[in-house]
């Protein structure tokens, strides 16, 4: 397929002997969404800073556009756009003048106006930022990491602490950054998320991958499918791997019966049943380990 | 852009942004001046009083305009994540820094000249006998002043508690460096307090190139000090220096 945008190989960080990431490995491809995902403190915001030349990692190898950040070189800065987790604005400067700033530090900026459109901005372009409501700071942070139009963008937890309309508006966004054929990495807790937005996911819990691959695929591992109805006011619920022969028989049952099967419903495990599983078991084997010494 | 331009585009933001801060104006321009004029009006009969007071505001307002505003900025600039903002950019960072510190530099001799031609203009006080070590004097007070800034909002906790901590250096400081009165009227100890720390010796730079006409040479030993300062607080502002 396209080329690789980051490589990830064996990644570890340390923090005064405590492991935040402990050998994580993945690969993003240019024009991928890539969703890493995973509770509070799995070690995502470590993994991206890394990759955004913030922090140094303790062990393993990192590429990102062909680049190791922690070198820090300015062709590599030009290329990427960064909307960090906490954001700051200067109080006192407008929309269109923190946009047109930032458009400076780029060889071949977009233009300010249109990006300021591009994240739904328009309207509050002469706004001063100390104006903005939480999901408008959000948009400007967006702005200003897309006006360099970088190759790849970093989003870390974009939508954390967002009503659902905001945050409904922010995924139309991200879904254009993909139109527009960007790559994007992006951090999130939110499983809905996760879903809506990325091409891939990658599940993180305590700095270790737990599970990779696209959303629609981290199914069933061993939940297959569920299918229910109702029985006389109360949901009867099987699982199986081949519903196929399950969904014969009790549909078999009602036609034999003269009775309608009501409320039947067939569904394949979510991706929040999956990210239950997998992150209930991963705590599970740390519980463990102790005892076993 | 080349980095040269880039710094000049920071220091473009950073004049309006300063002129829409209408707190940062006024510590660094309205009140040493409003000190200056309440100051002269009480010792207004007195020359020796009023050639000991120019010096001293001009001394004092280097260190507001730099070390203060240093302080302030900084700790700001990294509780916001604005700090951090800028380090994932492509601007480089002596660029950003320039244009930053650029704009404190401008605050500084704009306040320093004003002052000594409110000094000559109202108060009859001389136009400086040595032009070039009014200057001199100047950069390196703001040198260390604004080293020393830096260095010191590596210890402010959050925004919200720097104005006790600048206040904490800054007033004491004016008290003892014979800003508003000669430190010689100090009790010994405060005067020696005085002697080590850098403000004394701006303005006893500044009063000789105003006043009495000692040129650097004769306060070679008052740079030595204020460089030493500033010497330290750069080893200090660039070995702690912390992005967020």
């Amino acid at each position: 397929m396209g080329e690789i945008a980051i490589e990830v190989d064996g990644l570890r960080k340390s923090y005064d002997g405590v492991e935040a990431v402990r050998g994580l490995s993945f690969g993003v491809e240019r024009g991928e969404v890539f969703g890493l995902l995973g509770p509070n403190g799995a070690g995502k915001t470590t993994t991206v800073e890394i990759l955004e030349g913030y922090r140094e990692r303790s062990a393993g190898e990192v590429r990102v556009l062909g680049h190791d950040p922690q070198v820090r070189d300015r062709e590599l800065q030009q290329r990427v756009g960064i909307v960090l987790q906490s954001c700051g604005f200067y109080p006192r400067l407008t929309v269109r003048e923190a946009v047109e700033h930032m458009a400076k530090a780029y060889p071949r900026p977009r233009d300010p106006r249109e990006t300021i459109d591009l994240v739904g901005l328009g309207e509050k372009a002469d706004a001063r930022s100390n104006k903005l409501s939480g999901g408008q700071r959000r948009r400007l942070d967006l702005a200003l990491a897309l006006v360099g139009d970088p190759e790849l963008v970093f989003l870390d937890e974009p939508t954390t602490g967002f009503d659902p309309a905001a945050r409904r508006a922010a995924w139309g966004v991200i879904d254009t950054l993909k139109d527009l054929g960007k790559t994007v990495l992006l951090t999130t807790h939110y499983l809905d998320e996760a879903q809506a937005l990325a091409d891939r996911v990658a599940i993180v819990k305590d700095g270790a991958m737990v599970a990779e691959g696209p959303p629609s695929d981290l199914g069933p591992s061993s939940a297959g499918y569920r299918v229910s109805y109702l029985a006389g006011g109360r949901r009867v619920e099987h699982q199986t791997d081949d519903p196929t022969d399950l969904l014969h028989r009790l549909t078999g049952d009602a036609i034999a019966r003269g009775e309608p099967l009501e409320g039947l419903e067939v569904a394949r495990p979510t991706l929040e049943d999956v990210y239950l599983e997998l992150t209930e078991s991963a705590r599970c084997d740390v519980e463990q380990e102790p005892r076993q010494r | 852009m080349t980095p040269l331009t880039l710094a000049w585009q920071q220091f473009r933001l950073e004049r309006k942004l300063f002129w829409r801060n209408p707190s940062a104006a006024f510590f660094s321009f309205v009140l040493p001046l409003a000190l200056l004029l309440l100051v002269a009006s009480v010792f207004g009969s007195d020359q020796q009083e009023l050639e000991t007071l120019i010096p001293g505001i001009a001394g004092m307002s280097v260190m507001a305009t730099t070390f203060n505003a240093m302080a302030y900025n900084l700790t700001f600039l990294r509780e916001q994540g604005i700090l951090k903002r800028v380090r994932g950019t492509p601007v480089p960072l002596p660029s950003y820094f320039a244009g930053f510190l650029g704009n404190a530099v401008a605050n500084a001799f704009v306040q320093v000249l004003l002052v000594v031609v409110l000094g000559n203009l109202l108060y009859d006080v001389t136009w400086p006998r040595d032009w070039a070590a009014l200057l001199l004097f100047t950069a390196v007070g703001v040198v260390a002043f604004g080293a020393l800034g830096i260095a010191f909002s590596h210890v402010i906790p959050n925004f919200d508690s720097t104005a006790a901590y600048v206040n904490a250096v800054f007033l004491p400081a004016i008290f003892i460096s014979g800003v508003f009165y000669s430190s010689d009227s100090l009790p010994r100890v405060l005067d020696t307090v005085a002697e080590v720390l850098p403000l004394k010796h701006v303005i006893d730079g500044f009063s000789g190139a105003i006043v009495t006409g000692q040129g650097v040479v004769d306060n070679a030993a008052a740079l030595a000090v204020v460089a030493g300062w500033g010497a330290l607080g750069l080893l200090l502002a660039v070995r702690f220096f912390r992005w967020e």
